[in-house]
């Protein structure tokens, strides 16, 4: 009979348990998002925790770590600690930009070329061109176009990244398309809007996140790289691609220099990556169904 | 003869059923739906310059009519094209060839665009009740979004037609915050024909819309569909590939074999007379249950012909056990041998010859 699935049956949890057991089966998506919350407080933090980073010391340069001084100086007697915490913005607004950028653009374009075939065969040739593109390098030439900032910065990594999400989202739609509640919403009149925003994007979203987690950890891996080639940005703001840079000439004199900044980047990438892959088995109802 | 008359009148579509099971309506008065010699080809794409290689003949010349408050069973073998019929009529698919007369009007020509109009008359219910609801849709919205695309009912107004909506096909209005997954597969079938009532159409295209259900939950569906068929005079295209299901609910029951219509005729005559060796085969192979009854049961020998390379003549003498000469030549018209019953067969004779 049809009644049984009465909610009688159906036992509710509070939603404090629902959250425990939800955190119990996803262990990774709890440590991930942990790790990225605690660098998303140090980065608004920093400007109280620590001095000005660009206080230069001639007195004390080149300082141990220790000494009141917890990661040293560098060759110019700035505070590493201060400078390797405030590093954590640009990394942490570079990162999380792009992959909104990307995001959006990536989703716009996808839903359309996933939707109309002429769209489609257009956009995705182009598409196709620009991931031709070594990304390092069309950053790198954006940069030297239009001069180094951060806003650029996030454009040069963000183009890059768009058509991988319009593949992955234009993919989803093609699926989705072709099944039949989309057909059961053509057939009680939906018009196209309706049909892409309320049928087809909701189910593209899963996916979509974890993708977006992704461009996130590489764009700030990319931004690092850039600052590093002094393509990226601009010296005089202390991101951790930019104190690795200046730190490499005195690596064998003063290694903490770029040690500190390179083990904050590994940990915030290695937190964004944890997040993704949990969010990745924690969305896909097919893995949720099995560990039920 | 009176008490004929009065029934005739307090029970108006019960008149329309009998008559269309008599077969008298059909020239008196217009169908809900007429197709005309509908055809539907899917070209295979393939190689150089993905050209077309082939085709898929799904449907090939097609034709048939509903009256209002009718139910017209199509049955045939899984790929004999009986749900791109449903399709092609919805214009969810664009027909090749033929036309689909929708109260009385040509819809074959109308831009996809433009027929949201015409889509209102006509609504389809899927044959999988889990993938044909949006899994991230609450089933109230599910049900209340056909009123909102035509701008027909807002805020209120729709809530009580929602509401009407769940208590007319049997679930409770408290049900409309739930989403599909937290339905059974009946109580969601339910849903989609709450759905496709929303609209007050004149024709529904029910899809094997119990083929996913178990039988207990089969004959509830059933039974609803009948009840609303009797209440609100719709027109049903019912496809399917259960017989008994098809005779339960059928008053003309047409046989698909190959993407070609082979026989169609009222629910009795097919049973009682089959004229069709495909359709006298598909009923031998009916269960009975009855242990004690001997029956010849006609197993046919061999595959369905592939669509892509239907066989000449015939479609039906590669497997038939009457296979004369003539059937690997010459296509059998489809022709009334009895009194408005049609098949397509060369061994039966044309009663107006």
């Amino acid at each position: 009979m049809d009644a049984m699935a009465d909610e009688s049956l159906v036992v509710r949890e509070s939603l404090g348990a629902r959250v425990r057991q939800y955190c119990r089966r996803n262990p990774t998506i709890v440590i991930g998002a942990l790790l990225l919350l605690m660098m998303l407080i140090i980065a608004l933090l920093a400007s109280y925790l620590t001095p000005d980073p660009m206080k230069l010391n001639p007195i004390k340069r080149l300082r141990v770590p220790g000494e009141g001084m917890l990661f040293g100086t560098d060759m110019y007697g700035r505070d590493v600690f201060a400078r390797t915490l405030h590093g954590s913005r640009i990394s942490l607004l570079v990162g999380l930009s792009a992959a909104a950028v990307s995001t959006f653009f990536g989703l716009t374009i996808g839903l359309l070329a996933g939707y109309n075939r002429l769209f489609d065969t257009i956009v995705m040739r182009f598409m196709d061109g620009i991931m031709a593109i070594p990304s390092i390098l069309l950053a790198i030439a954006l940069v030297s176009l239009t001069g180094a900032s951060v806003g650029i910065v996030i454009v040069a990594i963000s183009i890059p990244e768009i058509p991988r999400v319009v593949r992955l989202v234009r993919s989803v739609v093609l699926t989705i398309r072709e099944q039949p509640y989309v057909e059961a919403a053509i057939s009680v009149g939906a018009r196209l809007p309706t049909i892409l925003l309320r049928h087809i994007l909701p189910n593209t979203l899963a996916p979509l996140i974890v993708q977006a987690t992704y461009v996130c950890a590489s764009a700030m891996i990319t931004e690092a790289i850039l600052s590093f080639l002094g393509a990226g940005t601009p010296p005089d703001i202390p991101s951790w691609g930019n104190v690795i840079s200046e730190g490499r000439q005195y690596f064998q004199r003063a290694p903490w220099i770029i040690f500190f900044p390179g083990v904050f980047l590994t940990i915030t990438v290695l937190a964004v990556n944890i997040l993704g892959d949990g969010l990745r088995d924690g969305l896909d109802p097919r893995i949720a169904r099995q560990m039920r | 003869m009176v008490i004929e008359w009065l029934a005739g009148k307090v029970i108006a579509c019960g008149v329309s059923m009998v008559e269309s099971i008599v077969g008298q309506s059909e020239q008196s008065r217009s169908p809900v739906l007429e197709i005309q010699d509908l055809a539907k080809h899917f070209p295979v794409r393939g190689g150089f310059l993905s050209r077309v290689s082939a085709n898929v003949y799904a449907v090939d010349g097609v034709s048939f009519s509903i009256q209002a408050g009718e139910t017209l069973g199509l049955v045939g073998e899984s790929g004999c094209g009986k749900s791109t019929v449903g399709k092609t009529v919805l214009r969810l698919l664009d027909p090749t060839a033929g036309r689909v007369i929708l109260n009385g009007e040509d819809i074959t020509k109308v831009p996809r665009e433009s027929l949201r109009e015409q889509r209102r008359q006509m609504q389809i219910v899927f044959q999988d009740p889990y993938s044909s609801l949006n899994p991230r849709m609450p089933s109230g919205k599910i049900v209340g979004e056909p009123l909102e695309n035509y701008g027909l009912k807002s805020g209120k107004a729709k809530d009580e037609a929602v509401v009407a909506l769940f208590e007319r096909v049997g679930l409770r209005a408290e049900q409309a915050a739930k989403y599909p997954h937290e339905f059974s597969g009946g109580q969601r079938q339910r849903l989609g024909i709450a759905r496709a009532l929303a609209l007050n159409p004149d024709l529904i295209v029910a899809d094997e819309p119990v083929s996913a259900l178990d039988v207990s939950v089969q004959a509830q569906v059933i039974n609803l569909l009948m009840d609303l068929q009797r209440e609100l005079n719709l027109a049903y295209l019912f496809i399917s590939h259960d017989l008994a299901v098809v005779e339960h609910i059928s008053h003309r029951i047409a046989v698909m074999y190959l993407g070609k219509i082979v026989e169609l005729t009222d629910k009795r005559s097919l049973f009682e007379a089959p004229q069709h060796p495909y359709t006298e085969a598909l009923l031998s192979a009916v269960p009975v249950p009855d242990p004690t009854q001997k029956r010849d049961r006609i197993i046919l020998r061999g595959d369905v012909p592939s669509p892509m390379n239907p066989p000449p003549g015939c479609t039906f003498h590669t497997r038939c056990p009457y296979v004369e000469d003539i059937c690997r030549v010459e296509v059998p018209p489809l022709q009334e041998v009895r009194p408005s019953h049609y098949a397509a067969c060369h061994l039966r004779e044309a009663i107006s010859s």
